[in-house]
C-alpha cells in the first residue's frame, strides 16, 4: 500500500483592525475539454484561427439548427471524474441557461444544472511535504463556452468572435474547503496537473483554457469548524464571486484583496452583499460586476432539443481501465520504489513527461536517486537555460543513464560527468564512446597516481613543509595532481595517497 | 389532360409514369393556378424558376426510369422550413431578408425524391396561431366560402391548407405543435397527419416548441398523405430527438380493412357547448367505423381537461427560449437604434418591432413561467401533468385500443377578424382536441368526413399508437372510404 498520508495545513488568518479573520474559499474551475470539435457542432476548436472561421450553423444559432452531443467530450468528462475519484452519473441531462448577450448567439447556454454527469469527488492539494488540503469536489458538469465580445477595436461598435462559441467546457465545482490564497492557487495547480495527466484539458491558462471563478467569504476563527460539523452554511460569511481568473498569481492577489475588503466592511459594522465581482490587477482591487437590479434570472429548464444522456457502466469501466497512473500515486511510488525525498518526487511528477523521462533514466541506470539528481539538477537546469521542454530534450533518457552508469562504475568523476553531459547535450553521441575517445576515463591505477603525487611532492618542497604544519593545505596537492592527470584521476584515491605520502 | 393542378399525388404519379403528362406540365398548371389566386394569400414567396428547373430535372429522371413516388410532383412548402437560398421567414418580420445557406432535412428528402417546390406558404408567425392572422404577410384565406364573409383557413399551417384545398399545389408540407396541421386541414376539407414525435427530423425547421413540433403532409386524401409522409420521415443524426426506426411503405398498408380493430371514443372530448353538427359528425364517424367492422369502446382520458393549460405553459416556455436567438445581431431585421443606445436598446427595439403581438405574448408568458419563483408552480407542474396525459393514452392502448376517434375542431372555420377582440384563450380553444396528441407525442390525423349545417367542411381526428402511422393511416383510409367526402370549394378568387 502506498503511503499518501498527510496533515492539513493551518488556515490563513488575516488580522483585522478589531480581531482575526479566517478565509473560506470555494472554486468553480472551467476547463476546456481537449477535443478537436465543439460540444454540439462539428466545428473546429483550434486556438488562434481567423475570427469567426470556426463557426458551424449551430454555433451561430441559425434558425432551425439543432445540437448533437459530441461523444468524445462526454468521455473526457467521465475520464476527468474518474481521475478525481468522483461518482459518475449514468443518467445526466442538459439544461438551458437563458440570457441575452451578443457572444451567446442562441440566447442560452446549454449546461447541466439539474443532473450533472459527475458527482462528488476529491482532490489532495499538496502544500509542502506531509502537508496537504483535501478539497471535496461537489460536481462536474459539461457546458458550452460563449464567444468573445471585443469592445476596443472601434469607438462606436463592438465586435463578436464566435470561434469559442460552443467549445466544450467542464465546470469543476469544489466545496468551500479551501482556506487561503496559496491553497487556492495550489488547488488550481493540482487540478491542472491531474487534467494534464488525464489528457482531458491542456491546462493552458493564458489562452483561457483553464480559468476559475473564486467564491470568497470571511469568518471568525471557530466558525468554519461549526460549518464542518453541521454542513450548515449559515455559520459562514456572505460570499462574493470573483469571475474569470486565469492566472495563479492574480487568483492569490484577488482573494487577499477581496478578503480584506470584506473584513473592512464587517469591522465597520456593515454587511457584505452577495454579488459577482471582477478583479482589476492594475489597481489590485475587485469591483462589482452588476448591481442586484441587473441580476440575471437564468430561467433554467431542460433542453428539449437533447435527450437525457444515458451511459453504460460498462463504458465507464472501460474508461476507468484506461486511466493513467495519477500524480499522487506516482509520487508515492517514486518515494517508495526509488527512495526519493517527497520533494524530489513532487518535482519529478509535476508533469507526466518529466516523470516518464525520469523513470526511463532510473530504469536504465539502475539508480533512482542518482537519476533524480541528474534529471532535476543538470537536465532541468540546462533545458531551462535554453527555454526548452523535456519533450525536445537533446539528451535522451538512455544517454543520461549512460552517463550515470559511467559514474557508478567509477569510470568518470562527477565533474567529468558534467563535461560529458554538456558534450552529449550539444553534440550528441554515446557517453561511453565519448569518454573513451576523449580519454576522459578516470585513472584508478594507484601506481600511476602515486607517481604523479611523488612528482608534485618532489617539485614543491616548500609547500610540503607548509602542509605538514597545516594539514588543511593538503588540498593544494590534490588539486595539482588532478591538474597533472587532466582531471582523470579518481579524486578519492588521490586524496588518500596525498595524505599518506605527506604523512598526515 | 386538363386541370392538372387538381390531381392528387397518386394520380399524378401514375400519369407521370405512364408518360401521359410531364412534370413541367404539372408544374406549369400549378404555377398558373397560383398566379390567379393572390386573393387567397396562400403563397408568400413564389419560386416559379426554381420550380420549372426542378420539374425538368424530374422529367429527366422519370425518363431514365429513376423515379421515386414523389418525382416530378409540385408541392408547396410552409415558410417555417428553411429552404436553401429561398426566403424562409417563419412569416415573421424579424427574419426579414433571411435566406438560409442550408436546406431542412424534410425538404431535402422531398427534393431528393424529385418533388418540385412551387414556393413558400403562409402561416401564423412562428407557427403561433390558429387562424393564420398573425402572419407578417397578412392572413391566408380559406377557399371555402358560404356567405360574404372571408373565412380563416385555420392555423398555423393556413397557407398550406388553403393552397391544397384550392389546388394551388398537389400537396404541401405543414408543421404541427398543437394542432397546426390537423385544424387547418379540417377547416379546408383536406387531410393532414402529424406523425409520432421523432418521426420527421426537425433539423432546419424554425423551432417553435421543440418538444412538440413535428412536420407532416397536408394532402387531398389519405393515400396522398401516406405517400408523402413516407418521403418526409426517417432517422436524422442531426436531430437528437429523431427516432432511429425503419420507415414502412405506408401506402401498401392502405387495405381499408379494419375488421377487429378497437376504436376508443373518449368521453372527455364531449365538451360543454359543442355545436350539434360536431356531435353529429362524430357520431356518424363512429357508426362508419363500426359498420366497417371495428369494435367501438367508450374510453376515458381523465386528464384531458388539463391539456390546454399544460400546453399553454410548455409551448410558450420553450418558445421564449427558442426565439431568444432572434436578436438582430447576426441575421434578419435589426431595428434602427438611436444615439446613445446600447446593446439592450438594440435588443428591445429589434424584438419589439420584429415580433408581432401574439409572439410577444407567448414569449412573455414563457419567460414568466420559467422565472425564479414560478418555475415549480407552472413549468414543472405542467411537465408533471404532461406525463399524466401521456399515461392516459398509454393506459387505453394497453387495454387494446388501436385508435381513438375525436372531432378535429370544436367548430367549422370562422370568419377572419371575428376573434380579433376576443380573449386570446378563445382562440386557444381551437386546439382543444389536438394539443393532447402533441403533449403525448402521438400520431394524429384529420380526415374530412362531412359538411356542416352551413356547408363548410368538418373533420374528424384519429389518434394512433406511437410509431404506428401505417395502421393509423389505414383506419383513416377506411373512414375516408365510408364518408365519401368529395366536396370542393367553389372558385371565387
Amino acid at each position: 500500500m502506498l503511503d499518501l498520508s498527510f496533515e492539513s495545513p493551518k488556515p490563513k488568518v488575516i488580522a483585522g483592525a478589531k480581531h482575526d479573520w479566517e478565509l473560506v474559499i470555494g472554486m468553480e474551475v472551467h476547463a476546456q475539454i481537449a477535443t478537436k470539435a465543439k460540444l454540439f457542432s462539428g466545428a473546429s476548436t483550434q486556438f488562434g484561427a481567423e475570427p469567426n472561421s470556426n463557426v458551424a450553423f449551430v454555433d451561430a444559432a441559425m434558425p432551425g439548427m439543432l445540437p448533437v452531443i459530441n461523444e468524445f467530450c462526454v468521455e473526457q468528462a467521465v475520464r476527468t471524474g474518474l481521475g478525481l475519484k468522483a461518482q459518475i452519473n449514468l443518467f445526466s441531462a442538459f439544461d438551458r441557461k437563458n440570457y441575452f448577450y451578443p457572444d451567446l448567439p442562441q440566447g442560452y447556454q446549454i449546461s447541466q444544472l439539474y443532473h450533472p454527469i459527475v458527482g462528488e469527488g476529491e482532490v489532495i492539494v499538496d502544500m509542502e511535504p506531509g502537508i496537504a488540503r483535501l478539497v471535496r469536489i461537489e460536481r462536474i458538469h459539461i457546458e458550452q463556452d460563449a464567444g468573445k465580445s471585443i469592445h476596443d477595436m472601434d469607438p462606436a461598435m463592438s465586435f463578436v468572435d464566435l470561434n469559442r462559441t460552443g467549445v466544450a467546457l467542464m465546470e469543476i465545482v469544489s466545496r468551500p474547503d479551501i482556506r487561503g490564497p496559496e491553497e487556492a492557487a495550489a488547488y488550481v495547480g493540482k487540478l491542472r496537473q491531474i487534467l494534464r495527466y488525464l489528457g482531458t484539458c491542456d491546462g493552458n491558462m493564458q489562452n483561457g483554457n483553464l480559468r476559475a471563478d473564486v467564491n470568497v467569504s470571511v469568518c471568525r476563527p471557530g466558525a468554519y469548524e461549526k460549518y464542518q460539523e453541521t454542513q450548515d452554511f449559515s455559520h459562514l460569511g456572505t460570499r462574493c464571486e470573483i469571475k474569470n481568473m486565469n492566472s495563479m498569481r492574480f487568483i492569490q492577489a484577488a482573494i487577499d484583496v477581496e478578503a480584506r475588503r470584506q473584513i473592512a466592511i464587517l469591522e465597520s459594522g456593515g454587511s457584505v452583499d452577495q454579488e459577482t465581482r471582477l478583479y482589476d490587477p492594475d489597481k489590485n482591487e475587485t469591483r462589482s460586476m452588476r448591481s442586484k437590479e441587473e441580476a440575471h434570472d437564468y430561467r433554467y429548464f431542460p433542453d428539449p432539443d437533447l435527450l437525457p444522456l444515458e451511459i453504460e457502466q460498462e463504458w465507464v469501466d472501460g474508461i476507468a481501465a484506461s486511466l493513467p497512473e495519477l500524480p499522487d500515486e506516482k509520487k508515492a511510488r517514486f518515494v517508495k520504489d526509488f527512495g526519493l525525498s517527497e520533494y524530489d518526487a513532487s518535482v519529478l511528477t509535476a508533469e507526466v513527461q518529466n516523470a516518464s523521462y525520469f523513470e526511463a533514466v532510473a530504469g536504465a541506470a539502475g539508480d533512482g536517486k542518482l537519476a533524480a539528481n541528474w534529471v532535476i539538477n543538470e537536465l532541468f537546469g540546462r533545458l531551462k537555460k535554453d527555454d526548452r521542454d523535456i519533450t525536445d530534450s537533446p539528451v535522451s533518457p538512455e544517454q543520461l543513464a549512460g552517463i550515470i552508469k559511467l559514474i557508478k562504475a567509477g569510470d568518470i568523476s562527477g565533474k567529468i560527468a558534467k563535461d560529458v553531459f554538456e558534450i552529449v547535450y550539444t553534440e550528441g553521441g554515446d557517453p561511453a564512446q565519448i569518454v573513451e575517445a576523449k580519454g576522459l576515463k578516470q585513472v584508478t591505477d594507484t601506481g600511476a597516481i602515486e607517481k604523479a603525487v611523488d612528482d608534485v611532492i618532489a617539485a614543491n618542497p616548500a609547500q610540503v613543509e607548509k602542509a605538514q604544519q597545516n594539514p588543511k593545505l593538503a588540498g593544494w596537492f590534490v588539486g595539482q595532481v588532478m591538474k597533472a592527470t587532466g582531471g582523470k584521476a579518481n579524486p578519492a584515491a588521490v586524496n588518500q595517497i596525498v595524505m599518506a605520502k605527506l604523512g598526515l | 389532360m386538363s386541370d392538372l393542378n387538381k390531381l392528387k399525388l397518386a394520380e399524378a404519379r401514375d400519369a407521370l409514369r405512364k408518360g401521359d403528362v410531364t412534370s413541367v406540365e404539372l408544374t406549369e398548371a400549378c404555377l398558373s393556378a397560383i398566379e390567379g389566386a393572390d386573393a387567397l394569400g396562400a403563397y408568400v414567396h413564389k419560386t416559379p424558376e426554381i420550380a420549372i428547373d426542378m420539374a425538368k430535372a424530374a422529367d429527366a429522371r422519370i425518363k431514365a426510369g429513376d423515379a421515386p413516388d414523389l418525382c416530378g410532383l409540385p408541392l408547396g412548402i410552409k415558410d417555417l422550413f428553411c429552404t436553401k437560398g429561398v426566403a424562409s421567414q417563419a412569416a415573421s418580420r424579424i427574419l426579414e431578408g433571411f435566406k438560409p445557406e442550408y436546406e431542412s432535412t424534410v425538404t431535402t428528402q422531398l427534393f431528393d425524391a424529385g418533388a418540385v417546390m412551387l414556393g413558400k406558404l403562409n402561416m401564423d408567425e412562428f407557427a403561433m396561431g390558429s387562424s393564420n392572422e398573425t402572419s407578417v404577410y397578412g392572413n391566408a384565406v380559406n377557399p371555402w366560402k358560404v356567405d360574404d364573409r372571408q373565412l380563416t383557413p385555420g392555423g398555423s399551417s393556413g397557407g398550406s391548407a388553403s393552397a391544397v384545398a384550392a389546388d394551388l399545389c398537389l400537396a404541401a408540407t405543414g408543421t404541427d405543435t398543437g394542432g397546426s396541421i390537423r385544424q387547418p386541414a379540417a377547416f379546408t376539407g383536406i387531410t393532414g397527419i402529424k406523425p409520432t414525435y421523432g418521426r420527421c427530423s426537425r433539423w432546419g425547421i424554425v423551432a417553435f416548441a421543440s418538444s412538440l413540433d413535428q412536420a407532416g403532409p397536408m394532402t387531398k386524401d389519405v393515400r396522398d398523405a401516406a405517400i408523402m409522409l413516407e418521403a418526409m420521415c426517417g432517422h436524422d443524426p442531426k436531430d437528437s430527438t429523431s427516432a432511429d426506426l425503419a420507415v414502412p411503405n405506408f401506402e401498401a398498408m392502405l387495405t381499408g380493412d379494419i375488421k377487429g380493430k378497437t376504436i376508443g371514443i373518449p368521453k372527455e372530448y364531449h365538451m360543454d357547448g359543442m355545436p350539434a353538427e360536431i356531435e353529429k359528425l362524430w357520431a356518424d364517424g363512429t357508426e362508419m367505423l363500426k359498420a366497417a367492422g371495428a369494435k367501438i369502446v367508450d374510453i376515458s382520458l381523465p386528464h384531458t381537461k388539463y391539456a390546454l393549460p399544460t400546453y399553454y405553459v410548455i409551448a410558450p416556455a420553450e418558445a421564449s427560449s427558442n426565439l431568444a436567438r432572434y436578436d438582430g445581431v447576426r441575421y434578419g431585421r435589426r431595428a434602427q437604434i438611436g444615439k446613445g443606445d446600447g446593446i439592450t436598446e438594440m435588443y428591445e427595439k429589434t424584438r419589439a418591432e420584429g415580433f408581432g403581438h401574439e409572439v410577444q405574448r407567448r414569449v412573455m408568458v414563457g419567460t414568466y413561467v420559467l422565472s425564479a419563483g414560478f418555475y415549480d408552480a407552472y413549468y414543472n407542474r405542467a411537465r408533471k401533468v404532461r406525463t399524466l396525459i401521456k399515461k392516459d393514452f398509454e393506459d387505453v392502448f394497453a387495454q387494446g385500443v388501436d385508435a381513438i376517434l375525436t372531432p378535429a375542431t370544436p367548430s367549422a372555420a370562422f370568419g377572419l377578424g371575428e376573434m380579433q377582440n376576443a380573449d386570446p384563450v378563445q382562440m386557444y380553444l381551437n386546439d382543444v382536441f389536438t394539443v393532447t396528441v402533441n403533449l403525448a407525442g402521438l400520431p394524429g390525423i384529420s380526415v374530412p368526413t362531412g359538411l356542416g349545417s352551413t356547408g363548410l367542411p368538418l373533420g374528424l381526428q384519429l389518434i394512433g399508437r406511437p410509431w404506428e402511422e401505417g395502421d393509423l393511416l389505414n383506419t383513416a383510409y377506411a373512414l375516408e372510404q365510408a364518408a365519401g367526402f368529395v366536396a370542393k370549394p367553389e372558385k371565387w378568387w
